[in-house]
């Protein structure tokens, strides 16, 4: 809770003073950077699950149809954090290349939950784990090289693949395929592997249901109350679509109010929506948060062929014009983006101001 | 800079908490503890109806619900997820926040591990000590919400203002300084005790409520004071006029101490001013605690009071006393006709021109009734009660009115002009006349041109009255598309007044969709008779019209943007996967159940008598716009005093209806061989049913059904209608039955009667009933086939409540609804019935039946049929259904425009 002391009290002073000063960078997607490099089932095995199951498990101990592992790999970037570390590093690299303040790491999906769906839940604590120390080594390096720049790792929590206030059986509204104990144990789980990894602030990110998101920072809180520290908390919701609300249903404000009692660092939007669809839900925040504000919005919404192709110049336009506005305090960008969407981002707002906090946040954050 | 502390809620939406809302509503039905009905709906697992009680809720303005479900028989904490779960997956429930209220810890924080947005605990306290108190509020803080304080400590409930005031500000230390509670998420309960109980100790307890509250209030203005208000009346219950009393002047002086929440019936809430003075002033001598002998009376008055809630049983003829201005008034809110002409008539002597009348106290009177309608606090059959006393106090005028125009040449002026009309080939008008009344309550002049109007009369008409706006209705699907084509040519033909959409299938995203986008010059959709005089006074307005029009394109805008960008959504599965996933059993195993009475069986002037037991009352309050079911509706809080008036009327009229054969019942039904091919069923004649091997009798009919397409789990079918006959192959005779009822003949001249005393109330009343009875015709028929002509259940004794809950075997589904939505599917019935010639009902070009009153279907007998909405359609099949009926594509696309999955060409 607020009044626990931070785990790391001068990296939290560091933070606070690079964003009074001015917009901090976020990164971009982790996605398509993958997909440049094509892998193929093989690569996404690496060496320790080639035997189509985990080598660091021991076989026998699972019936055969459930290996760890034994299903199709593909697709399931978490993993290369560890049979690919070198590929998710240069993203990492890339991206503060290009002028990333904070870097988030590759445990989108790093969920009991979510790797469930690879028979990989027991890998839940070494991803997040491993997916901190990558970050963690990448932003250190970059660090030592700017040491007038520092650089912070975000840990990712996930949205997982089930939604604790929607029910999948339209026959049943009231039903539900998770509860918010599980979730909030999942989330334990995770964040635990982040803190250990060296994150500096977690982010509960891309919030289709907001009661989701308030399972994690149950479990954050739990878990700061549990070690007698706390960390800086980063929340961004996701607008699904123009209807202007969360899949959930809430409406930007209502959701700002459901996340408030965690007095997160920041909070915002991303992912779902371009820059320009964003950006009245974005102002929303802007005009009531006590904390920061960020966003970090696709490369517009998905063409024809489900591809983003907001080019770099256009999109760090309009957020030329958020920033102008003074309605940010962190930027970055979601599926589609790229190292060139974040460089032409950081000098689209490198002039602005960042947006000042209300009067009462000094206590709020 | 901003440093007020508001206390920030939210559901589905945000409810900021601001100096201005003055006093925040939290509903209290939701409650085991609270509500008998609720709690019954509980124990019995009726959840549906339990969400209802809450929607209810929110529809009368809480602000807030309260959700208790501490009952000793009930599994707490598991209905507590089972309910929060249901009623957050209804937007326009869970649009505010919910309290989540519980004696038990447990049960508190299964509610708020189903709650997104931010919402209430109700409550903590120190009753098990410091620790535990901050150990209960550190997890508040961590599921995010607000809590309600209860003053209660370990030495127990705070009764004095001394001691409430010490606990709530021990908890306010503890809360801030141990925890940084938010100040402003902190709601004090100081607790409300009942009063006037007849032990001395007890007279002051709402006097130690409101100094506490003020004395809080003052310490800690950034929190808030709530408190369950109706304890304080306790000792009255049994007695709701002295309880509302009670509660409205507590509330008052609470109120004015500071008090901004409260969990009430907000539905309940008298006025202080309503209530009546002798009462009033005894009441606030209770309340303040002003005399040693206040309980005593009170007592001495309240039965008094007893007896049909809401009404003061002292209140006579006390208004006759009154000046004939507020007479009329008097009349007009409270519906009674009996003196409108005698005041009417000395309101003309004392006034100059006949008109003034109508103008002033009239008309007066007449905003009255709208801003109660308006406001919530009337419902819609008071409303057309008021209306008649408004029409005959100005038939009795209009003589004299004629008489000074021809004199002066002065006509007056009113609201505005619109015409309406039930579009060409609907009949259905009993929400259209409902409008009318209100509109006509609200001085504007309605042009009613009746059933079954094509588009050219109603524009004809729109130009000679030089109309404001024009108001189309419609009940049956295909007025859907009439009303598109109405649009269309208004365009076509440059008309610049509103347009005005309303019905029972019309909808805001149909307007959106394929209304609005064909007329310029303004469609709004109107949802239900209290919202017709908004938006009519809206578009009559100069200074309104522009915003308001702006807003509705806006909307509907975004309507069908939101329609563009849906999601993939369900998708369908096409036809032939579909029909691979049909219903089947085992036919080989199965034996088609052969009817005692084969062919045609007609029944002339059908005993009313007879059918009076099976209405099914709970459309018939719909059809007033009173939600809720019947009996409970009864004795609901918030409509219930109006659904008993009502219901008494009806049952009323029905004696007459009954007595005098006001109306005659008709019917006819036929049972005939049958056989599945495909999705469609042939029909046989009933001397030659068909054999295996392909020899079969002369074909009187074939019927064709649409199939669901939905993606469903291989274990559950895509059902078609035809699927529940034997398919011919099987080699056995199944049959199917067909039927048309009427309960409407002769109602025109009962109808005519009650027009010509202006008396909408009475003839919307027996529109209702007559449909009532038809419905119940059916559903009788339906039972005899079952026992008698088909016979398949001869010793069945089901209930009426179990056959409204469709117990029985067997199925009859209508044309035009969600099983078969094909309306023109009608003309095989018709013809294979000869319905007109046997039973009087017509068949219009659009499909609806006239009478209106009146009911067809068809029988299908197998135990495992079942109704199912057929839902949206792809192309396929439209294309298939289109071949198989000999349409063109454009025709199957016109007549299934409702069910298309997809925008045709």
């Amino acid at each position: 809770m607020s009044t626990l002391p931070w785990l790391h009290p001068e990296r939290v002073a560091l933070l606070e003073q690079a964003l009074r000063r001015r917009i901090l960078i976020l990164d971009g997607g982790m996605g398509t950077m993958l997909q440049a490099h094509e892998l193929d089932e093989h690569g996404f095995r690496g060496e320790r699950f080639e035997h189509g199951h985990d080598d660091h498990v021991h076989a026998h101990e699972h019936p055969a149809h459930e290996h760890p592992g034994s299903c199709d790999l593909k697709g399931n970037n978490d993993l290369l954090t560890l049979t690919r570390p070198e590929i998710i590093r240069s993203v990492h690299e890339a991206y503060l290349e290009a002028g990333a303040d904070l870097v988030e790491t590759n445990t989108f999906n790093s969920t009991r939950i979510s790797q469930a769906d690879y028979q990989l839940q027991h890998l839940a604590h070494e991803l997040n784990l491993e997916g901190a120390r990558l970050a963690r080594a990448a932003c250190d390096a970059m660090t030592a090289k700017t040491p007038h720049q520092p650089r912070f790792v975000i840990g990712v929590l996930g949205p997982t693949s089930r939604t604790a206030s929607l029910s999948p059986d339209v026959n049943d509204p009231g039903f539900r395929n998770v509860t918010f104990e599980e979730l909030a144990e999942n989330y334990t789980e995770s964040a635990n592997g982040l803190i250990d990894g060296g994150a500096d602030v977690i982010m509960v990110e891309t919030i289709f249901d907001t009661l989701n998101a308030k399972a994690a920072l149950f479990a954050l809180s739990e878990l700061f109350h549990q070690r007698g520290a706390r960390m800086p908390v980063m929340i961004s919701g996701t607008i699904t679509d123009r209807s202007g609300r969360t899949l959930s249903g809430q409406t930007a404000e209502a959701f700002y109010y459901s996340v408030r009692h965690a007095r997160p660092l920041s909070v915002g939007f991303n992912c779902a929506l371009g820059a320009e669809d964003l950006r009245p839900h974005v102002q929303t925040l802007s005009s009531i948060a006590e904390s920061y504000v960020s966003t970090h919005p696709n490369a517009g919404l998905p063409n024809a062929f489900g591809e983003y192709d907001e080019s770099p110049e256009h999109m760090a336009d309009i957020i030329g014009g958020f920033a102008r506005d003074g309605l940010l305090n962190l930027v970055g960008g979601c599926c589609g983006t790229t190292p060139a969407h974040i460089k032409a981002i950081a000098e689209a707002v490198r002039n602005h101001p960042p947006r000042a906090l209300p009067g009462t946040v000094s206590k709020a954050a | 800079m901003n440093t007020a502390r508001h206390t920030r809620l939210s559901g589905l939406e945000p409810l900021v908490i601001t100096p201005d809302l003055l006093f925040i509503n939290v509903g209290e039905r939701t409650n085991v503890t609270g509500s008998a009905q609720f709690k019954k709906l509980i124990k019995e697992d009726r959840y549906d109806e339990a969400v209802e009680v809450a929607r209810q809720q929110v529809e009368n303005g809480a602000q807030i619900i309260d959700i208790n479900m501490d009952e000793g028989l009930i599994d707490s904490e598991a209905a507590m997820t089972r309910f929060v779960n249901l009623i957050s997956s209804e937007p326009d429930i869970a649009r505010v926040p919910f309290m989540i209220d519980s004696s038990k810890w447990t049960v508190i924080e299964a509610g708020l591990r189903c709650l997104q947005g931010k919402g209430i605990v109700n409550s903590i306290s120190m009753k098990e000590g410091e620790a535990q108190f901050l150990e209960h509020a550190r997890k508040v803080q961590q599921y995010g919400a607000a809590a309600v304080v209860m003053a209660f400590d370990e030495q127990g409930q705070a009764d004095t203002c001394a001691r409430k005031v010490e606990i709530c500000s021990r908890a306010y230390e503890l809360l801030t300084k141990e925890l940084d509670f938010l100040p402003e998420d902190i709601i004090f309960d100081p607790n409300i005790f009942a009063i006037a109980t007849g032990i001395e100790e007890h007279n002051n307890y709402a006097v130690d409520f409101i100094e506490a509250t003020h004395e809080l209030k003052k310490r800690f203005p950034d929190c808030h004071i709530s408190g369950g208000v109706s304890n304080v009346s306790f000792s009255f219950r049994g007695n709701n006029v002295v309880r509302e009393a009670i509660h409205s002047v507590f509330l008052y002086h609470a109120i004015r101490a500071g008090m901004d929440m409260g969990i009430v019936n907000a539905g309940a809430l008298t006025i202080m001013d309503d209530i009546d003075p002798p009462l009033r002033e005894r009441v606030e001598d209770v309340v303040l605690n002003r005399r040693e002998d206040a309980t005593e009376r009170l007592l001495e008055i309240a039965d008094n009071y007893k007896g049909k809630r809401g009404e003061a049983v002292v209140e006579t003829l006390a208004w006759r006393e009154k000046p004939v201005r507020e007479r009329l008034s008097h009349a007009l809110v409270h519906g009674i006709d009996q003196y409108v002409v005698e005041d009417t008539e000395e309101a003309r002597q004392l006034s100059t021109r006949p008109l003034d009348v109508i103008e002033g106290p009239l008309m007066d009177g007449m905003n009255v009734v709208g801003d109660l309608f308006g406001a919530g606090k009337m419902f819609l059959p008071q409303v057309v009660k008021s209306a008649r006393v408004m029409k005959k106090a100005v038939a009795y005028l209009l003589p004299y009115i004629e008489a000074e125009k021809l004199r002066t040449g002065d006509t007056g002026k009113n609201n505005g002009k619109i015409i309406m009309a039930t579009v060409k080939g609907d009949v259905h008008d009993i929400g259209k006349n409902i409008v009318g009344v209100v509109l006509r309550c609200n001085n504007f002049e309605v042009i009613d041109l009746g059933v079954m109007v094509p588009a050219q009369k109603i524009l004809e008409a729109a130009i000679a009255e030089k109309a404001d706006m024009i108001g189309l209705s419609g009940l049956i699907t295909p007025s859907l598309e009439e009303m598109s084509q109405v649009a269309r040519e208004m365009q076509r033909q440059d008309f610049h007044i509103p347009l005005l959409i309303g019905g029972a299938t019309t909808s805001r995203a149909h307007t959106a969709l394929k209304i609005e986008p064909h007329y310029k010059a303004g469609t709004v959709w109107v949802k239900d008779a209290s919202r017709a005089v908004g938006v009519a006074q809206s578009l009559v307005s100069k200074e309104l019209v522009d915003e308001f029009l702006a807003k509705v394109r806006a909307d509907y805008a975004d309507v069908r943007e939101r329609h563009r960008n849906r999601g993939p959504g369900k998708q369908l599965v096409p036809l032939s996967k579909a029909r691979t996933q049909r219903f089947s059993c085992d036919w080989a195993a199965y034996e088609p159940p052969q009817p005692n009475k084969p062919g045609i069986t007609v029944f002339d002037e059908y005993d009313l008598a007879t059918l009076r037991p099976y209405i099914d009352w709970t459309p018939f309050f719909q059809a007033w716009e009173l939600a809720g079911h019947y009996p409970a509706i009864l004795t609901d809080a918030v409509v219930g005093t109006q659904a008993s008036e009502l219901f008494g009327d009806a049952q009323a009229m029905l004696d007459k209806i009954v007595a005098a054969k006001w109306l005659t019942a008709r019917a006819v039904i036929g049972l005939w061989p049958a056989a599945n091919i495909g999705d469609d069923v042939e029909i046989y004649a009933p001397s030659l049913p068909p054999r295996a091997e392909g020899e079969r009798g002369p074909l009187l009919a074939t019927l064709h059904s649409l199939r669901q397409q939905v993606d469903k789990p291989v274990e559950r079918p895509d059902f078609c209608l035809a699927d529940f006959i034997a398919p011919i192959e099987c080699g056995k005779t199944d049959w199917i039955g067909a039927f048309a009822v009427t309960a409407g003949i002769g109602i025109e001249e009962h109808l005519a009667r009650f027009e010509a005393d202006y008396d909408d109330y009475s003839s919307i009343l027996l529109k209702a009933l007559a449909d009532r009875l038809a419905e119940a015709f059916a559903e009788h028929m339906h039972e005899r086939v079952r026992r008698e002509f088909w016979g398949f259940v001869p010793d069945e004794s089901l209930g009426n409540d179990e056959l409204i809950a469709e117990k029985y075997r067997g199925i009859r589904p209508a044309p035009g609804y969600p099983a078969c939505p094909d309306h023109t599917e009608k003309t095989a019935l018709f013809t294979l019935l000869d319905v007109t010639r046997n039973t009087g009902i017509e068949l219009t070009e659009g499909f609806a039946m006239y009478p209106t009153a009146a009911v067809s279907g068809w029988y299908y007998s197998h135990p495992e049929s079942q109704y199912f909405v057929v839902g949206r359609l792809g192309k396929d099949q439209v294309e298939d259904y289109a071949r198989r009926k000999g349409w063109t594509l454009a025709e199957a696309e016109r007549w299934l425009a409702s069910n298309l999955d997809y925008d045709p060409e």
